[in-house]
């Protein structure tokens, strides 16, 4: 069973994406900000990690930052689920090692759930 | 202009009053003050150089009509400050609360998701109408916060474009498809012609699908109900090293007083076709903002009870 990781503030989305992912058959490990999400990866070696960018204590660039530069996480795929959508923000978020970019307010659910299932795929 | 025009705006005071500001930040007064200032300089030295000969007294006369000048000059320079400071905080205001608006639009478009689709369990068929119109109502509010965003950074000239290169034909004919249901429902046809072996464009796809959604959408919207066989023609041709892009219809068309307006914000047809039609009026606001970034052109032309023609340029090659 493959272990996802959701570093997102706002519990609603935490829910329903927990839900879904639950029942397509994931294991749904969730952290509300930065700071948690990095130990939680440390800790518990996700097999994806989804993460928002706009976080307290710790932002998704800089925990996309850290988990590339530990060699034992930068192999784990990141899928940034956020909703800023700056070029600057695509750009700096793909440099530091992003799988894919999604723009939250864009996608359906099951796009989403497309977009992980491929990932892990692939 | 007209006469009346112009004695209308030299009633300064009610000027000013329109943009809610006072009468020493207002520009309109400060200028007719610094003109008083200057004829009233003249007018004195000249009385002066006249009956006194007193180039001390004239020298002071300037001095102090300078000093005035610059001090009037300073006020009209701080007003105008405070036009563009508050220009920008409305640009923020809109950025912060569209960007805070989206967080929870999603939370509310993804648990919609979720229960129309059942896997939290079955719901009826009266359920699933009102959670479909919900849905619905939620996407156009997330439609609504994105335009404005868009609005903002084209204001602010920060809209970003990513150019490559990319068939318009076929992208056309992926939009065209999505609207036709929408179209069939107002009965009106949409007929998709195209020029053989078109060349690619060089333009940013995401952005030009949104115009060219937005134009098609447009023609169908204001269809003429009076009219038996409603039809959108799209077409795209070469011209020269550009394609264009256009879509005719035979809708209600825009009458000449409004032209001005039609690719300013917020304008909407509504009172058009006589009732509201969806929509915030940024539409073609955006388009225009868009296809003037790609290097293209974009127009219509218009006849009030026959039709309107929208269109738009992208270049071929890199520019």
């Amino acid at each position: 069973m493959d272990k996802i990781l959701f570093i997102e503030d706002e519990p609603t989305l935490q829910k329903a994406v927990g839900e879904i992912l639950g029942q397509e058959g994931f294991e749904v490990l969730s952290a509300l900000d930065g700071e948690a999400g990095l130990e939680l990866i440390k800790k518990e070696k996700p097999d994806l990690v989804l993460l928002d960018l706009i976080l307290p204590k710790k932002d998704g660039f800089t925990v996309l930052k850290e988990m590339k530069e530990d060699e034992n996480l930068k192999d784990i795929p990141v899928i940034v689920l956020t909703n800023l959508e700056g070029m600057g923000d695509v750009e700096r978020a793909m440099s530091l090692g992003a799988t894919t970019y999604l723009v939250k307010a864009n996608y359906e659910l099951d796009d989403v759930v497309t977009k992980i299932k491929k990932t892990l795929r692939g | 202009m007209s006469l009346r025009k112009i004695l209308k705006q030299l009633n300064i005071f009610a000027e000013c009053r329109k943009y809610g500001i006072t009468a020493w930040q207002c520009p309109n007064f400060l200028f007719v003050v610094m003109g008083l200032v200057i004829i009233t300089a003249i007018l004195g030295t000249y009385y002066i150089g006249v009956h006194y000969v007193a180039p001390e007294i004239v020298v002071m006369i300037v001095v102090v009509v300078t000093t005035v000048l610059l001090l009037v000059g300073h006020t009209i320079v701080i007003s105008f400050e405070r036009v563009v400071q508050a220009n920008k905080m409305k640009s923020e205001f809109v950025s912060i609360v569209s960007h805070q608006l989206r967080t929870p639009l999603s939370s509310l478009r993804w648990s919609l998701d979720l229960l129309r689709s059942k896997r939290l369990g079955q719901i009826n068929k009266k359920q699933k109408e009102y959670l479909d119109i919900i849905n619905e109502s939620n996407k156009r509010m997330i439609g609504l916060v994105n335009d404005l965003l868009n609005v903002n950074r084209i204001e602010e000239g920060r809209l970003e474009v990513r150019p490559s290169s990319f068939s318009l034909d076929s992208l056309t004919e992926k939009v065209v498809e999505e609207i036709k249901p929408l179209a069939k429902d107002k009965g009106v046809n949409i007929d998709f012609y195209l020029e053989k072996k078109l060349p690619l464009v060089y333009a940013d796809s995401n952005r030009v699908r949104m115009v060219i959604q937005n134009l098609i959408e447009n023609a169908v919207k204001y269809s003429n109900k009076e009219i038996k066989s409603r039809f959108v023609k799209v077409r795209i041709e070469r011209d020269e090293n550009k394609l264009r892009f256009s879509a005719e219809d035979n809708g209600i068309g825009i009458p000449s007083g409004l032209r001005k307006r039609v690719f300013g914000k917020f304008f909407r047809g509504d009172s058009l076709v006589k009732q509201r039609t969806e929509g915030t009026g940024l539409g073609l606001f955006i388009s225009k903002g868009i296809i003037d970034l790609s290097g293209g052109e974009i127009g219509f032309k218009s006849k009030e009870g026959k039709g309107s023609t929208f269109w738009f340029t992208l270049p071929i090659k890199k520019t």
